[in-house]
């Protein structure tokens, strides 16, 4: 059952889901998980512009195109939001369709020179990445090209954040804190959105924004709710990163469905078990602490 | 094409059919922003897919009367999971959302991934009801996503008081006799029927944009509920034609994101210009404000030192030399300032005014320090802002309140004259 390719996919899987879980850890706890999902679509336009302008779809030119996209998405949204007063959600919302809107139009616009449509944006299929391998000169295969892109990006947010754990946690936790003991908190926001936006674009090109935002929200909500320390919580982000992707996958072979999909909804049957279990506040669990204690004082 | 063609029978219906459904979609967005869920619709939207394809796995119909049963099923779940997740733990409104958003359109995606492999016979174009295109909607379809829009639009007027208090404040509601259980619900209900017609014009990813950002545009020009949602309806009613005439000219462009882009575009004027909310509006009053601040302080420093050159002022007050360079100018104008051998002076009106100032503070002081029991060494600072925003009206509550008091808690006198 698991052949190669099957052990390339679940691999590229855990190294999309341990990204997007580490740095989605920082947009849950700033309360900006929809910026996540608001990224991961407006990026379009970057991406169709950076193919009309260089011809190519090889990740080094669709990455820094939209990363560029965006920063710009989280810049328009805080100027919305601080300078002209729409409240915050709205602002999300006006940006990110004002910017994916412009992408289908440009798509459409030059349907005959762009191979790309708004499906494949929001579906991405992981099984048909071992298609396309990285293949030296001699001829040797090294596995799929997306893997060579994500394993150097999953290693550099693990640095950034390990150099950088004080400034990032600081401006997470309390960025008025921060700003007073000198931390560059605008500076640190900026760093954090160009990270979601590399990771978001080099991540959906193989598993599709849907899945790219289910690792960048449900991953760190289910750590929170199992830990109240920040390292732990990260650490429990790359062992839920590696159950999902298992799991999802072999789901996902055994219904002959999406392994996207799958491992997506692999997430979601996770969080719930933790919302109902968890031992810190885990629904279930409480019920039952109140009942012993009830018991006890009778 | 002349226009007579273009108000052809069926584009006509196409045009009359897209403005009806972006604008009750409008409406109910108004009700979205003010309950300050202005992302639900987003998330309502990705809920739909798996409603749709178990209503074709119970039945193997494409009719729109079997989906959107299916649909508003599953999208109104995901407000109640939503809700449930916030309220019964610690995760916040916004990952709540993001949640509900990817694993209930992970469910569909793996759902019609399993249709399309276990051979349901006329399977394809399942998801085709996600990709909403206006201009390709047919007359049937027209009707019954019509008659649903005129249905949410009746709701809306019938409940519209109950509807008003409760989006605005639902514990107020509750103590007039509301049952705030019922309304929440309701309004979720008509929120995912209003998704359910938005989403035939523009797809499901633009969709939060047909819910959301009408009543973000209209909310710049007014502070009234029922201004704002016939602004919102009329802005994007008129993006409907926009849209679909301009993709009806330049055959090929999708009618969806045309609408939505025009919508924006109404958006971004309204950010920027409207009067007293606009950026541009609150840039002006900013800098207006900034400039008073600047020009008293300045007042201030040559009551204090009589006579002062530019340098020994750049030196005093640290400020930019190019906006101190604008006040003096300012100040001159109004001939509260005079210069005399390069040095800087008050004329007489600029030291009344001067007084004025100092008294407001020394007043700020003293009300802090004797009514609001403020140790006097954390009063100037407080003080140092209050000065500048006293109204006249303030001023003399506040004399008459304290009794002009002669001495601030510093003991330096306080000027009134």
């Amino acid at each position: 059952m698991l052949n190669s390719d099957a052990i390339w996919i679940i691999f590229t899987g855990f190294l999309v889901a341990s990204s997007c879980g580490l740095l989605g850890s920082f947009l849950v706890l700033r309360r900006m998980a929809m910026v996540g999902d608001a990224i991961s679509h407006a990026v379009l336009p970057g991406i169709v512009i950076g193919y009309l302008v260089t011809g190519s779809r090889e990740p080094w030119v669709m990455v820094p195109a939209a990363g560029l996209l965006g920063i710009l998405t989280s810049s328009i949204i805080e100027v919305l939001h601080q300078k002209a007063g729409v409240q915050s959600d709205a602002s999300i919302g006006v940006t990110f369709t004002f910017l994916f809107a412009i992408g289908v139009i440009l798509i459409s616009m030059f349907a005959g020179q762009v191979d790309l449509d708004q499906e494949c944006v929001l579906y991405g299929e992981i099984a048909y990445l071992p298609l396309n391998p990285l293949v030296l000169a001699n001829g040797w295969s090294l596995g799929p090209k997306m893997v060579w892109i994500l394993m150097p990006l999953l290693l550099l947010i693990s640095l950034g954040i390990y150099l950088f754990y004080t400034p990032l946690s600081l401006t997470a936790f309390d960025p008025a804190f921060a700003l007073s003991i000198g931390i560059k908190v605008g500076f640190w926001h900026q760093v954090l959105m160009g990270a979601v936006s590399f990771t978001t674009v080099a991540s959906f090109d193989s598993v599709g924004a849907i899945l790219v935002v289910a690792f960048l929200v449900v991953i760190p909500s289910t750590a929170w709710l199992l830990s109240q320390r920040l390292p732990l919580m990260l650490g429990l982000c790359l062992l839920l990163a590696f159950i999902i992707s298992v799991t999802g996958y072999l789901a996902a072979s055994w219904l002959n469905v999406s392994i996207s999909g799958a491992m997506a909804c692999s997430s979601g049957v996770l969080f719930v078990l933790a919302f109902l279990f968890s031992p810190l506040e885990g629904r279930v669990w409480l019920a039952f602490k109140k009942k012993s204690q009830q018991i006890g004082s009778i | 094409m002349n226009i007579a063609e273009i108000i052809g029978t069926n584009n006509f219906m196409v045009l009359f059919g897209s403005v009806l459904l972006t604008a009750s979609t409008a409406v109910i967005g108004s009700f979205s922003y003010v309950r300050r869920q202005a992302l639900i619709g987003d998330a309502i939207a990705h809920a739909l897919l798996p409603g749709i394809c178990l209503a074709f796995m119970w039945t193997g119909s494409k009719s729109p009367w079997v989906l959107v049963p299916g649909a508003i099923l599953t999208g109104w779940l995901s407000v109640l999971c939503q809700e449930t997740i916030v309220k019964y733990s610690k995760i916040k409104e916004d990952a709540a959302l993001g949640i509900v958003l990817s694993v209930f359109f992970a469910f569909g995606i793996v759902l019609l991934t399993y249709i399309q492999q276990h051979g349901y016979a006329s399977q394809s174009g399942l998801d085709k009801f996600l990709f909403g295109n206006a201009a390709s909607l047919l007359l049937p379809d027209l009707l019954s996503f019509g008659l649903l829009a005129l249905a949410v639009l009746l709701l809306v007027l019938a409940f519209y008081k109950e509807f008003l208090t409760y989006s605005f404040d639902p514990n107020f509601a509750e103590t007039v006799g509301m049952s705030s259980t019922w309304l929440r619900l309701l309004l979720n209900g008509l929120t995912v029927v209003a998704v359910v017609i938005g989403i035939q014009a523009v797809g499901v990813v633009l969709m939060a944009a047909v819910l959301i950002t009408p009543a973000a545009a209209a909310r710049s020009w007014t502070h009234r509920l029922p201004t704002m949602i016939l602004l919102a309806a009329a802005f994007s009613g008129s993006s409907a034609i926009a849209g679909v005439s301009i993709s009806m000219l330049a055959s090929g462009l999708p009618t969806g994101p045309l609408i939505v882009v025009v919508l924006s575009l109404i958006a971004v004027v309204s950010f920027l210009f409207a009067p007293q909310k606009g950026l541009i509006s609150r840039n002006r009053r900013q800098q207006f404000h900034q400039r008073k601040i600047n020009r008293e302080n300045l007042l201030k420093l040559l009551y204090h030192h009589r006579s002062l050159g530019l340098k020994a002022i750049y030196e005093r007050r640290p400020m930019e030399e190019q906006s101190i360079k604008k006040g003096l100018a300012e100040l001159q104008q109004a001939q509260w300032v005079r210069q005399e051998n390069k040095a800087y002076q008050l004329t007489e009106p600029g030291e009344k005014a001067a007084r004025r100032i100092i008294k407001l503070h020394r007043l700020w002081e003293y009300y802090l320090s004797h009514k609001v029991h403020i140790a006097p060494d954390h009063v100037h600072e407080d003080a140092e802002m209050m000065e500048h925003i006293l109204t006249p009206e303030m001023e003399a509550l506040l004399e008459k309140e304290l009794g002009f008091p002669e001495k601030d808690p510093h003991q330096s006198e306080i000027p009134y004259h």
